[in-house]
């Protein structure tokens, strides 16, 4: 197997990288065509979709297992011996989630031109992490995010802080991910799901336990390779059969002129590429989200430590070069993939959908309606097969279906489209093995962050400084098989918020971790009170907005009515609301309080702004503070104005040396 | 190194940054201001505004990102502060 060289020694590794993933490249596109062949030869769907998911875990298990490791520089940044090129490829795997790869084309699909702000925010970030951040923390030498700051802000106390934004933004986001390899594999094998997130749960540890960064690294570049592949194929094949050319970024641009025409004879008036119109999304929130995503990226940990595992402070920039166009790939893939989708859909309704032809149109509706009654919905109610459709259409009096009548969910719109543009089954098997890669690849980041920041920052540095490599190494795993275990516990628990939460993690990185990490690169007068000044107010006034409005909306809502952009009719319902819920009888209060929160949550926001963008807030306050409190306080002493100094150059050393094993 | 030297370097570094930032602002977010009007352009049936957002800007990113690292290492080959 491909594989087989990581056990050689390490240069021999490195320096063959390119001949053993081509191979390995090869391998996989063989695999495709022997499935696709089992395929027509009668083979199960099910067997083939267990063959896509356990081949490729079992691929990148081998090479997690290859790459074990006892010493302290390969576990943390993978030796600092990752080629720009490749670093790029397994930071791209480690930043698109199983929430890009699956949900992102969905939500296009969905917002049309307002997604888009998604596209720009995760891609844009990129700049900031290239000319502030990566460069510098790679030159300092870091093993984490933390311990840049507790060096640059002198002390233990930014350090903990640092922990604690890092935990809060990286864990609600490693759950979204386990979740998200829960429900493929529910989906693609046919398993329970409480026993689908286990499952997902030992993939993940295979490919990260034994060798902490160095096993990532060459997993999530394997990873990324799958990924890509099974992104591309379903869009290549309908640009294909849609325009008879297989370049879906180019033709895009006819599916769009499809789209509107089709649109116009379905009477909506607010078409896909109309801006500023969907989802809520004015432009105030369209370009707040832009900047949230965009800021967000360039703090969030797991991110940006794949850029210490480079060679040097050189090839740590041209490395973010390489990640941008890696991710640019998906990325603008992405809304060809949404308009192609929608141009298939609303040319079967222009066919003339109708409850009694749907069975044989789109029978594929029906398995999705089944798996969840959300996914699929038509005239209101869960499309579960003709006769459902059937009389829930002639209850709204709907005889011919239309486009506005069919309700999918954004999470199902990719792994759906293959059966949705009638391609093969061989074409889903390898979209549910992408959507896993993606999905595992940035568990496996996000853990690491995790379980290297409990125990680097909190063991080592502040609780045992004296602990032996061994018994280090040893407390990483044990806290990444713990941290690993919670995360699936709370996944297999459904947490309902799981979407939001992840798009908080940008905010609440963005707010918390921005600020100290770009000031303390670019300003030498940043000091230590200012930096844990902002920090605290940053991520503060971050998590009020998001946790105010969100869960205590009708508080929020009553503080603030002042600055809220709640029109007289929206300000009239909530008054009615509350006076209802005060007289409500006490078996009818919880009901009452449920309608009044709903709609407070509509209305609890500062000048409109989404809950979603609440770094717009923190994070102006908490640069401010930093400002602010770092000019009123005593200048850093001369020797830390001169490691910034040093921290400025790319020469010499890296600045924290760490005794190795 | 002189303190001279270190000077000119950051001052370099530091205008080749605000340069990129500039550019950031421009393709992230000056240009989806003038969505509507861009989308009166219509490119290979691409509205440009939204050909802007879907794919113009983004490879304005990438590209913009190899340049920076190749005029960064440039400016520290002209200092000598390059990595050996």
């Amino acid at each position: 197997m491909a594989t087989e060289s990581v056990a050689a020694g390490r240069g021999d590794f490195v320096s063959n990288l390119g001949r053993i993933y081509t191979i390995y490249t090869g391998g996989f596109i063989a695999f495709i065509i022997l499935m696709a062949i089992l395929s027509a030869l009668g083979v199960p769907n099910r067997i083939i979709g267990y063959m896509f998911v356990g081949f490729t875990i079992l691929i990148y298990a081998v090479i997690g297992i290859l790459s074990r490791t006892m010493q302290v520089g390969e576990y943390y940044v993978a030796g600092r011996r990752v080629p720009a090129i490749y670093n790029g490829m397994a930071t791209g795997a480690d930043w698109m989630s199983g929430a890009s790869f699956v949900g992102m084309a969905g939500t296009l699909y969905l917002l049309g031109y307002d997604g888009l702000a998604f596209v720009l925010g995760w891609t844009g970030g990129y700049v900031l992490v290239a000319i502030l951040v990566a460069p510098y923390l790679r030159k300092f030498g870091a093993y984490t995010v933390p311990d840049f700051l507790s060096a640059r802000y002198g002390g233990n106390l930014a350090r903990f802080i640092g922990v604690i934004v890092l935990f809060s933004c990286s864990f609600t986001y490693v759950v979204a991910q386990i979740y998200a390899t829960g429900i493929i594999s529910a989906r693609f094998l046919g398993l329970d799901f409480n026993v689908a997130v286990y499952v997902g749960l030992a993939g993940i540890l295979v490919c990260s336990m034994l060798g902490g960064m160095r096993a990532v690294t060459w997993t999530q570049v394997a990873q990324y390779i799958v990924l890509i592949i099974a992104y591309l194929i379903p869009a290549i094949w309908m640009s294909t059969i849609k325009t008879g050319i297989p370049i879906p970024q180019l033709m895009q641009g006819q599916a769009l002129q499809g789209i509107a025409a089709l649109e116009a004879a379905q009477g909506i008036a607010v078409g896909h590429a109309t801006p500023f119109s969907h989802g809520g999304y004015n432009a105030l929130n369209y370009f707040l989200l832009i900047l949230c995503l965009m800021v967000g990226t360039a703090s969030l940990p797991h991110v940006l430590m794949r850029y210490f595992t480079t060679p040097s402070v050189r090839e740590a920039r041209v490395s973010v070069a390489w990640s941008l166009l890696f991710i640019f790939i998906l990325y603008f893939t992405a809304p060809a993939y949404a308009a192609f989708a929608k141009w298939t859909m609303l040319d079967l309704v222009a066919s003339g959908l109708t409850p009694e032809n749907i069975a044989d149109k789109a029978s594929w509706m029906f398995r999705w309606a089944a798996a969840d009654n959300s996914l699929v919905q038509i005239c209101g109610k869960a499309a579960i097969d003709a006769a459902a459709v059937a009389a829930a259409c002639g209850e709204a009096g709907v005889t011919n279906i239309a486009f506005a009548n069919i309700n999918l969910n954004a999470d199902m719109i990719v792994l759906a489209t293959p059966e949705m543009a009638g391609m093969p089954y061989v074409i889903s098997g390898l979209v549910a093995a992408g959507g896993l890669a993606a999905a595992l690849s940035t568990a496996d980041g996000l853990l690491l962050a995790i379980a290297n920041a409990l125990s680097h920052d909190i063991y080592y540095k502040m609780i045992d400084q004296n602990a032996p490599t061994a018994r280090r190494l040893v407390v990483s795993r044990v806290l990444l098989v713990l941290v690993a275990i919670a995360a699936a516990y709370v996944a297999s628990t459904k947490p309902a918020d799981i979407l939001a939460m992840v798009s908080w993690a940008f905010s609440l990185a963005a707010a918390g971790l921005f600020p100290a990490l770009v000031l303390g690169v670019w300003w030498k007068r940043a000091n230590s009170p200012g930096a844990i000044a902002g920090m605290i107010a940053g991520f503060g006034v971050c998590l009020y907005y998001l946790l105010g409005t969100r869960y205590g909306a009708v508080g929020f809502y009553e503080m603030w009515s002042g600055l809220s952009t709640a029109t007289p009719e929206a300000i009239a319902k909530f008054e009615e609301l509350k006076a209802a819920y005060a007289a409500a009888a006490p078996d009818a209060q919880a009901a009452a309080w449920a309608a009044l929160d709903k709609h407070a949550q509509s209305i609890a926001n500062w000048w409109g702004v989404k809950n979603l963008s609440a770094a717009a807030f923190g994070l102006p306050v908490g640069f401010l503070v930093m400002y602010v409190v770092s000019r009123l306080t005593k200048e850093p002493s001369s020797e830390l104005q001169n490691f910034i100094e040093e921290l400025r150059i790319p020469r010499g050393n890296t600045l924290m040396e760490e005794k190795s094993a | 190194m002189a303190v001279n030297d270190r000077i000119g370097y950051w001052n370099k570094t530091r205008g080749l940054m605000f340069t990129m930032l500039a550019l950031w602002v421009f393709f992230g977010f000056i240009v989806h201001m003038f969505v509507t009007s861009l989308n009166e352009i219509v490119i290979l049936g691409f509205p440009l505004g939204f050909y802007m957002a879907a794919q113009g800007s983004l490879i304005a990113f990438v590209v913009m990102l190899f340049w920076f690292a190749r005029k960064q290492n440039a400016i520290d080959e002209e200092f000598g502060v390059a990595e050996d």
